[in-house]
């Protein structure tokens, strides 16, 4: 049924009664919600059939007043799945379907809180009962995360009982198009896919433009490896990036939008589609939203999985059914886009942050961040880091604030090297720059950017030529072969890097990947070749000394590089016990039982089953 | 008009000018690779970079327009040093067998590479292909110097609007490929031959068959005949650096002697027995309520497209063999006989302006009573090769004429080579026929020019006939379109494969990138061979001494039983996949 102003006013005001203990830490009322995480992290650990489980146990105890409630991603996926009781802020991690019968008859029935499921601090291993106490959450500010562990993103009326659908209303019936303009604009908010362009300039050159039909579109292809802001955005909160396309389309006027999507995010792609439905339903999109004349309407375009269809040309070539190769700018997307017609290009996280600054104001939303970089960022962290998961930080947070307060440092008692930022596209930024403030400005300036928000970490066991040639590797594929430089520039740089990860490396060659980098980053059509070189760049600059040691010394002060390592036994920490002989497949290793044990080089193949093997960490 | 400066020259062009264009107003020549005007503006192969002020990064000057006040820089050291990376990184991946490359001396990347004084290629590595596909009679691909600039993509597919190859794969694997990677010879490709005039390397060329053509003239049992076809006379003198366009007739039929072939024919005789029985089915056909529109039959590749993409329209097609095929098939039967040569040991070969002319050749149907109609076909440019590896001093050539007795064409032969050729010739003796008497307005301004369709009715005998004639694929679909819809009311259709007709053909001279963009290739040629319909003195195929003797002694009449059988031929629908 199509809804009126007055209706969907209505349905926000029961609904969040119904739901403000989602939110109010202070709800008094007899009603328990246990929220299940149900982003690609938990589900892929079971989290339905916890969720399944919990359901049924309740049904069969027959217990009232608790609901049991399927939510986007909380953010801290290492430690999934994770279960939050509310209103109590119980955070459970690492939950089991086996967990389940406790957690009811412990926590609800009991009022007991089920210990060993809680999260430990790293350094006391102290339990810690409630999410708002995780290290985790302390420093975090979600904005564009808001709704996600907050709402079942499949039920449309709990979107709308956080604010939604309010800032569609407010600008529909209260603002013009260049008002909502001025307002992104003093907001400072900048697209989030990585460039970093001010929004509301974006929209405005797509207002200015003449022509009876535009086109409003959400890049929703994130392709750089270990980054998965956007599909949690998507899995979480979907109505979020829809209200902001509509809200985009009143404002620069077109009536149809679209959503380019990886296939390969099939829960993100199912709950859009609920999405769509229900606000198709609701009268949310179409013809005549909310009572007004405001006509929108939203597809989805499915990708197939090429990392260069986030390239917003070639993105928009994918969606009229071509192949994915950028095209040439200008003319930009804003003046001849889709099907040669003005279109609004921007990501999934910029759009995200729009309702949120309709809402609550350009003056709010520009207090948060920096001088140049206003807002929040959220970050995918991973890689050699405790809590690996989705963080959203106000701009200005330093990279040891994220890593080391957030992520919790780095485990295993190692020490860390370096981290990326930007996927492979971005660069290394090594130990000296953990201080600077995060913006798009600075990681710039140290050589490395933004970019869509993939942050891995790194410890000391990573090489780091070998580490360039992982993410050109990465670029290699993914080149769309249009360009020269991208297309033969790149796999030279990788052979290079090959070369001298095999020990047959020569000083020129340090040289020839410079000369490479700088004329690829010139020369290529696109962002993907512009920025490919940027890791060879990057740790070129802060770690040309590793370099230089596979290429003259040649060793892998890693010992990532096979043919440039030794593996040796340490004769003081030998005990003789033969396992390390019994675990090389290579017959490398000699020695008698209880005598000190030794490998012959030229037989090892350095697979490595003898470091593992060792009970007295003897060999390395 | 808009001012701007270009390496401190100011320039004064009109509004939508490309930097490149601009460039080239002030004498400043930007390298090109991928560029190909109108056919292939990608800005993909990274050569034709410059520096504008103000400006982030270079500017594409092939596709980039000037702007009023704009500065730009061509040759700035980082320019140059961006465009010596980017040809090292195209020849670290290019088979660089120069010396025996077809393309040799005529490629444009081997000329950057000279220009740009890149001796040493410092990113060698691994190579993306090394596939040739040969199984074609036609063509040959040769994936191992393909440079991946797609001026064959734009060629086929926006041109000839066919689609028959495209870039497939991603990055360093990127290959242009056909439909299942199959050859050429089994896919939707109708060897037209316009990719091979695109590319700029040696990836893409014709079926060579000169070693063929030299067996049978170093055989003492053959007797090797040799005949041109109309188009060959305009374009082979440009392989000797001669003007485009040059009448290279004389010369020609004197390398042809020096070259060993027991007699030197010309199509063009071939070409009015083509307009005769022509004419005559299309007489038949329009009085005595046949199948109309009639279309042409004389180009191969457009016979191919027809049977491969329209099987229910093949009854259009006119029966009549192509000129060349007619000739062969007379000179083992009418030629042999008069001339007490033993058939068996006749040899025809046919130089022509075309690559499809050489599967043509070999198709089943193209011989009697078990003698192939022409035993070789070769193009302009390996008749130069053979003329070179002579060393025949082709430009010093003194003139001579075709040989008897098949020596004079008309100049309604000659006028084949050009777009609307065969339909204003077929209308001199048609016209003539209908109306009973010997007109004098021959010139039928309306089919010609280089426009893709040109559409006129004219009034022959009171009645009005309905002519179309298209050159391109892309045209030739537009009307087959209409005449499959049904919407077409016209009475004779004239098509070639290539935009232009034959002296745009796949066989011609390969002409660069900056040649095609700073010269009208088409018109020059096509201006040669209508001076040579100018200056003849006889000018109606039916009027041609020699044909009206053979029709005496031999064919007895056009479209006769004889005629049939030894000029025409027939057509069947061909799967436009085969795999």
């Amino acid at each position: 049924m199509k809804k009126s102003i007055e209706d969907i006013e209505k349905i926000r005001a029961e609904k969040y009664k119904e739901l403000s203990l989602r939110v109010d830490n202070n709800y008094s009322g007899k009603q328990k919600d246990i929220l299940v995480c149900h982003g690609t992290g938990c589900t892929s650990s079971k989290s339905p059939e916890i969720l399944g489980e919990l359901k049924k146990i309740l049904k069969e105890k027959k217990i009232e007043n608790v609901n049991v409630v399927m939510v986007g991603c909380l953010g801290l996926c290492s430690k999934g799945p994770v279960v939050i009781v509310r209103p109590d802020d119980t955070f459970y991690s690492m939950v089991t379907v086996q967990d389940c019968e406790e957690i009811i008859n412990s926590h609800i029935i009991n009022g007991k809180v089920v210990e060993k499921l809680l999260c430990k601090t790293i350094d006391t291993k102290k339990a810690i009962e409630k999410l708002d106490d995780q290290p985790f959450y302390k420093k975090q500010k979600r904005i564009a995360l808001k709704n996600c562990g907050v709402i079942d993103p499949e039920i449309i009326d709990e979107y709308i009982a956080f604010d939604g659908f309010k800032a569609l209303e407010k600008v529909l019936t209260k603002m013009k198009p260049e008002e909502v303009i001025e307002e992104l604009t003093k907001s400072g908010l900048r697209g989030r896919g990585g460039a970093g362009f001010p929004t509301g300039m974006k929209w405005n050159f797509v207002l200015k433009e003449q022509g009876e039909q535009k086109y409003v579109v959400c890049n929703a292809d994130e392709g750089d490896p270990g980054a998965f802001m956007d599909r949690s955005i998507l899995e979480g909160d979907p109505h979020a990036v829809l209200e902001a396309m509509s809200i985009a389309g009143y404002t620069v006027g077109a009536n149809k939008g679209y959503i380019y999507v990886r296939a390969e995010y099939p829960i993100a792609v199912h709950r859009l589609q609920i999405a769509i439905d229900q606000e198709r339903e609701y009268g949310l999109l179409g013809k005549n939203i909310l009572g007004t004349d405001h006509e929108f309407d939203i597809e989805i375009r499915l990708g197939a999985g090429a990392f260069v269809c986030g390239e917003e040309t070639a993105l928009l070539e994918s969606v009229e059914g071509k192949r994915g190769q950028p095209r040439l700018k200008p003319p930009f997307p804003a003046n001849s886009g889709l099907w040669q017609k003005p279109t609004l290009i921007n990501n999934v996280e910029t759009y995200a942050n729009i309702t949120r600054i309709i809402n609550k104001g350009a003056d709010w939303y520009s207090s948060i961040g920096t001088e140049s970089s206003k807002g929040t960022k959220v970050f995918a962290l991973g890689g050699n880091v405790n809590n690996v998961g989705l963080v959203e930080v106000p701009m200005g947070t330093t990279l040891r604030e994220i890593i080391f307060d957030i992520g919790g440092g780095i485990p295993n008692g190692r020490t860390f090297k370096a981290a990326q930022t930007g996927g492979p596209s971005g660069g290394c930024i090594p130990e000296k720059y953990l201080d600077t403030p995060i913006d798009y400005e600075s990681l710039k300036e140290i050589g490395s950017m933004m970019g869509s928000g993939g942050l891995i970490v790194m410890d000391d066991s990573k090489c780091m030529v070998n580490l360039a040639k992982f993410y050109l590797d990465f670029t290699v594929s993914e080149s769309c072969g249009k360009c020269t430089p991208c297309r033969v520039g790149t796999k030279r740089m990788w052979e290079i890097l090959d070369k001298i990860c095999e020990g047959n490396g020569k000083e020129e060659d340090i040289e020839n990947l410079r000369t490479l980098a700088k004329n690829i980053c010139k020369a290529s059509v696109c962002g993907l070749g512009q920025t490919a070189p940027n890791p060879v760049i990057s740790t070129l600059k802060y770690f040309e000394d590793e370099y230089r040691e596979h290429v003259i010394d040649k060793s892998c002060r890693a010992k990532e590089c096979k043919n440039l390592t030794m593996i040796e036994i340490d004769p003081e920490k030998c005990k003789g016990c033969d396992l390390c002989k019994k675990a090389c497949p290579a017959n490398a290793i000699t020695g008698e039982v209880t005598k000190v044990h030794e490998i012959d080089q030229n037989k090892c193949i350095k697979c490595r089953s003898c470091v593992s093997a060792c009970p007295f960490k003897a060999i390395s | 008009m808009i001012k701007l400066k270009i390496d401190n020259i100011e320039v004064e062009v009109e509004e939508g000018t490309t930097i490149l264009e601009a460039a080239r107003k002030a004498n400043i020549d930007i390298p090109t690779l991928c560029f190909l005007k109108e056919i292939n503006e990608v800005g993909d192969c990274r050569m034709c970079i410059v520096e504008v002020e103000g400006r982030r990064g270079f500017a594409t000057s092939c596709i980039t327009k000037a702007e009023a006040g704009m500065v730009v820089h061509t040759h700035t050291p980082s320019v140059v040093d961006a465009r010596k990376t980017v040809l090292d990184l195209i020849l670290s991946n290019h088979n660089r067998e120069c010396l025996t490359c077809i393309r040799n001396g005529n490629c444009e990347l081997q000329k950057l590479a000279q220009k740009y004084n890149v001796r040493d290629i410092s990113y060698d590595g691994a190579k993306t292909s090394n596939e040739i596909d040969d199984k074609s009679p036609s063509i040959v691909r040769d994936q191992s110097k393909c440079i991946l600039c797609r001026r064959c993509v734009g060629m086929c597919q926006r041109v000839q609007e066919i689609g028959a190859i495209e870039s497939t794969n991603r990055g360093f694997e990127s290959t242009i490929s056909t439909a299942g990677d199959q050859s050429l010879n089994d896919v939707d490709c109708t060897f037209c031959g316009q990719c091979i005039e695109a590319c700029p390397v040696g990836a893409l060329h014709e079926k060579d068959d000169t070693n063929k053509v030299w067996r049978m003239l170093n055989d003492e049992d053959s007797f090797t005949i040799v005949q041109t076809a109309p188009a060959v006379r305009v374009g082979l003198g440009e392989e000797f650096g001669m003007p485009i366009g040059t009448n290279v007739k004389g010369k020609m039929v004197t390398a042809l002697k020096r070259l060993g072939f027991d007699k030197v024919f010309d199509t063009n005789t071939g070409a009015d027995f083509t307009i005769m029985e022509e004419a005559n089915e299309f007489i038949e056909r329009f009085t005595n309520g046949g199948k109309l529109p009639m279309m042409t039959s004389c180009c191969p590749a457009w016979v191919r497209f027809a049977e491969k993409n329209y099987p229910k329209q093949l009854d259009h097609l006119s029966s009549c063999k192509s000129p060349h095929q007619m000739f062969g098939a007379i000179l083992k039967s009418y030629f042999a006989k008069k001339y007490d040569v033993e058939p068996e040991k006749i040899k025809v070969v046919s130089v022509m302006p075309c690559v499809a002319k050489k599967y043509e050749s070999v198709r089943e149907e193209m011989e009697v009573d078990g003698l192939r109609d022409v035993d070789a076909v070769i193009t302009i440019r390996e008749l130069a090769r053979m003329i070179k590896a002579r060393d025949i001093e082709f430009t010093e050539l003194e003139d001579s004429e075709f040989e008897d007795p098949m020596g004079e064409a008309t100049g309604a032969a000659a006028i084949f080579g050009v777009t609307g050729g065969v339909m204003e010739a077929a209308l001199r003796t048609a016209a003539d026929v209908i109306e009973g008497k010997d007109l004098k307005e021959i010139d039928y301004k309306d089919v010609r020019g280089q426009e893709g369709i040109k559409k006129a009715t004219l009034k022959i005998a009171g009645k009005d006939i309905k002519i179309v004639v298209a050159s391109g694929l892309a045209n030739a679909r537009k009307i087959m379109d209409e005449i499959s819809a049904g919407k077409a009311d016209y009475d004779f259709v004239e098509i070639m494969a290539c935009p232009g007709g034959c002296i745009n053909g796949g066989g011609q001279p390969i002409k660069d990138s900056k040649t095609r963009a700073t010269k009208d290739v088409r018109q020059l040629r096509a201006n040669s061979i209508y001076s040579i319909d100018e200056k003849s003195t006889i000018r109606k195929s039916h009027e041609n001494p020699i044909i009206k003797t053979i029709y005496k002694d031999f064919f007895e009449k056009p479209n006769s039983h004889k005629a049939h059988k030894y000029l025409h031929t027939e057509y069947k629908e061909e799967a436009k996949y085969n795999f």
